[in-house]
């Protein structure tokens, strides 16, 4: 482990360490002297009446002093801190987390382990595997997917049956280990302002929301043109690359006509971060249920 | 020999009262943050990003440190090395600059950190243009006090220019270095330095801005003000000596303890630990110095509110300075750090410390310049010490509480070994507190509002006065 890029650097700050404490130790001895008689002014006056005694160094506030740099020298002995010494007992940082790390596999480990072999639908009807998955999705997930997993502006309820990457186990095992990316390309250029606006009107009208017929019309030919290699002509999405149904009135970026012209004309970004490495298969699996359960609560 | 000449007083005036003005302004938008926490809808969304708390907070911190806590600073350096060096300011017309320059740079501070631009270095935030024109006036102030230094009529430097001075050196230090930057345009810049040794630097100059700007600066205050107002020689000269040695030399390493168990390597944060530790009976030898300055003379404290200011602010100075240090302690930090018991540490110092201190030495000040002893009303004096005492102990009690707790919650585990708390639980938990610690800062920016008050009757009516400089001879007389 090279924290310097040269022994130079070792050296200096070996240097500067002891020579920083070496001064508060000559500091300290050098003032250490206790008078006899009665304490005198130091001599000097002011701007009228300032003036100083010259009391010895309170005795306590001595040994106050001598136990912290007492303290630190034991403690640069002990770890690691005098330049690129160790420390004789071994600590690192890195090792202390690996070693907690270690522990925690150990005792905890076989606690999700138990669940890793039983399928989806058992585990969430589990009570305790419920539990623990709830403590996991509220300590990993609650914090873009909401407390209670219903989501919000650009990221997706998890409770309803509507799934932009797919709803069954597989899939969502798949997106909480290896995340998602979900791209939207801006069609600003492509289609021009009115274009936009058109293809607006459509896509609102696939809703039932609100629309210019007129416009979706000439909306439905445009979309028909650039939408659908992703949407699908009938607009009803594709999970294979995470392309939302369009058909379903549900928005991830809202549905106002200003929401979706923003999202036609400059796309958008949608990531998932990966957390298969971090977690585990064991607390993916015990996710993946907890989460597949909260949308399929009717199926059992 | 009674010299002709006269104190420079003008700019003395216009930074104490700018202390008050920009103290207020500082105080009433922490107060506005603190209730942000507490009633998240005074954010004011609907209006925009400008009133955030993300935006606000960086204005609260430089208006207090940098206006508030800086003008009481350039004020009472500037009357304490005159009239301890017994002569005029060195080019006056630079002191003159240096009180119009700090203005401005506040003044942009105001605009541009709720506009957003910002350079991301806590306490460091303000964009590269305005930094060189901080830096312009800090080495045109360092100007001005040494050349003062330099044509003293006394053998020795009074105790309190030591401070003084090494705040105005250590200061121009840290803010050059750390405000190193690579400009893209006129409102962005970036660092000059990556990664792990930015936050490094960049801690580094958060530590000393407390050790230095806070601490040694206030030290000087607490060296001339003490002293006077109490009537009494300062209790010990040795311990002065050893304590400001010390103190300059250790504080140089604490930086690191803000970055435990984080990418720094673990030397840098061991060799931070021990000399926060060590730092501990240093800082304690301006305390001691401070408060058994006045042993002979306790009854004065019944009487004198100036005095409750200043011995006060000594309490709690020697209150954050011990418990600093055992926050820096690696296991104590595991459980404090990113939690509200920093924040109750800091206005431990920066209320209890900085700022009582501070208006200690204004309430002094203020009736001077204008040719009188004392201020209109002593009785609101005592009044604002009681305000502002109460809103201390509300504020840091109620923020420890907070911090403890939050720290219990984030590390509390299940037998599964899964978080027993998700983080909002604990941002639910902390409301209370946070509402206790509304009402403790509405009470210290009331005492503020008092202060105001007895500061403009004060003032008015009367003239503007210079007192005569004193000959050292006539100061033995």
């Amino acid at each position: 482990m090279a924290d310097f890029v040269s022994g130079f650097w070792n050296i200096y700050v070996m240097g500067l360490v002891a020579l920083s404490l070496l001064f508060c130790l000559f500091i300290l001895l050098s003032n250490n002297k206790r008078q006899t008689g009665p304490v005198e002014l130091h001599g000097h006056v002011w701007d009228e009446n300032l003036a100083e005694y010259n009391n010895p160094l309170p005795r306590w506030w001595l040994y106050l002093f001598w136990i912290t740099l007492i303290f630190g020298v034991v403690y640069l002995v002990m770890y690691p801190g005098f330049g690129n010494k160790p420390g004789i007992l071994g600590w690192s940082s890195v090792g202390q987390y690996q070693t907690e790390q270690a522990r925690a596999a150990e005792r905890y480990g076989p606690i999700f382990a138990k669940y890793s072999q039983m399928d989806v639908a058992a585990v969430a009807a589990d009570p305790d595997a419920k539990g623990m998955g709830q403590r996991l999705f509220l300590t990993y997930c609650s914090q873009c997917h909401g407390s209670a997993a219903t989501g919000a502006r650009g990221f997706p309820n998890l409770t309803d049956k509507i799934w932009h990457w797919g709803g069954e186990p597989d899939a969502i095992r798949a997106t909480i280990t290896e995340g998602r990316m979900g791209v939207m390309t801006p069609f600003g250029g492509v289609l021009g302002g009115d274009g936009v606006k058109d293809v607006t009107h459509y896509v609102r009208s696939l809703s039932n929301l609100a629309h210019d017929s007129l416009r979706s019309q000439r909306g439905a030919e445009l979309f028909a043109q650039n939408c659908t290699a992703c949407h699908g002509a009938d607009a009803k999405g594709n999970p294979m690359m995470g392309a939302p149904d369009l058909t379903d009135n549900y928005w991830l970026w809202g549905s106002s006509e200003a929401s979706i012209t923003e999202t036609v004309t400059n796309g958008r970004m949608n990531q998932m971060p990966a957390f298969g490495e971090f977690l585990g298969e064991d607390k993916v699996h015990l996710l993946t249920a907890y989460i597949w359960g909260m949308s399929n609560k009717a199926d059992k | 020999m009674q010299s002709q000449a006269t104190y420079n007083y003008k700019v003395v005036r216009q930074f104490s009262i700018m202390t008050v003005v920009w103290g207020i302004v500082g105080m009433l938008v922490g107060v506005i943050i603190a209730a942000q926490l507490a009633f998240p809808a005074l954010n004011l969304s609907e209006l925009g990003e400008w009133f955030h708390f993300g935006r606000l907070r960086p204005l609260h911190t430089n208006a207090v440190i940098f206006a508030f806590g800086g003008c009481a600073l350039f004020a009472t350096s500037y009357y304490v090395v005159q009239r301890t060096c017994h002569t005029t300011l060195f080019l006056p017309k630079l002191a003159a600059f240096t009180f119009w320059g700090w203005q401005v740079v506040i003044v942009l501070a105001a605009i541009t950190l709720p506009l957003g631009f910002t350079a991301g270095k806590e306490y460091a935030e303000l964009e590269w243009p305005i930094d060189l024109l901080i830096a312009v006036v800090w080495v045109s102030y360092a100007i001005v006090f040494f050349g003062t230094i330099a044509k003293r009529k006394t053998s020795h430097i009074y105790v309190a220019n030591w401070f003084f001075g090494a705040f105005i050196l250590t200061v121009a230090l840290l803010h050059i270095v750390n405000s190193a930057a690579l400009p893209v345009s006129l409102t962005k810049s970036y660092s000059a330095y990556a990664g792990a040794q930015d936050a490094m630097i960049q801690w580094w100059y958060g530590h000393n801005a407390v050790g230095f700007f806070l601490t040694a600066g206030f030290l000087g205050i607490m060296y001339y003000f003490v002293p006077k107002q109490a009537d009494r020689p300062v209790y010990s000269y040795r311990l002065s000596v050893v304590h400001f040695w010390a103190l300059i030399f250790t504080y140089m390493w604490a930086g690191p303890h803000h970055l435990h168990y984080t990418a720094l390597p673990d030397w840098t944060q061991s060799v931070g630990m021990i000399f926060s530790l060590i730092l501990l009976a240093p800082s304690w030898g301006g305390m001691i110095n401070g408060i058994m300055t006045l042993s002979g003379a306790w009854h004065k404290l019944r009487t004198d509110p100036i005095l409750k200011f200043l011995i006060t602010s000594l309490s709690f100075y020697g209150m954050s300075t011990f418990e600093g240090p055992m926050m820096s302690i690696k296991t104590v930090n595991a459980l404090s750090h990113y939690t509200d018991w920093t924040v109750g540490h800091v206005h431990s110092g920066a209320l209890g410390w900085v700022a009582m201190i501070s208006i200690g030495a204004i309430y002094y000040l203020i009736p001077r310049m204008y040719g009188k002893t004392e201020m209109y009303s002593t009785k609101l004096i005592t009044t604002h010490f009681w305000v502002a005492t109460i809103g201390i102990v509300l504020y840091i009690a109620s923020m420890w509480i907070a911090g403890v707790m939050q720290g219990l919650m984030w590390r509390a585990t299940n037998p599964d070994g899964t978080l027993t708390y998700s983080f909002i639980e604990s941002v639910k938990a902390s409301y209370p507190f946070w509402t206790i610690r509304l009402v403790g800062g509405v009470l210290f920016l009331g005492g503020m509002f008092i202060m105001f008050y007895n500061m403009i009757k004060t003032i008015a009516g009367q003239k503007a006065y210079e007192a005569p400089v004193l000959s050292p001879a006539a100061a033995h007389a």
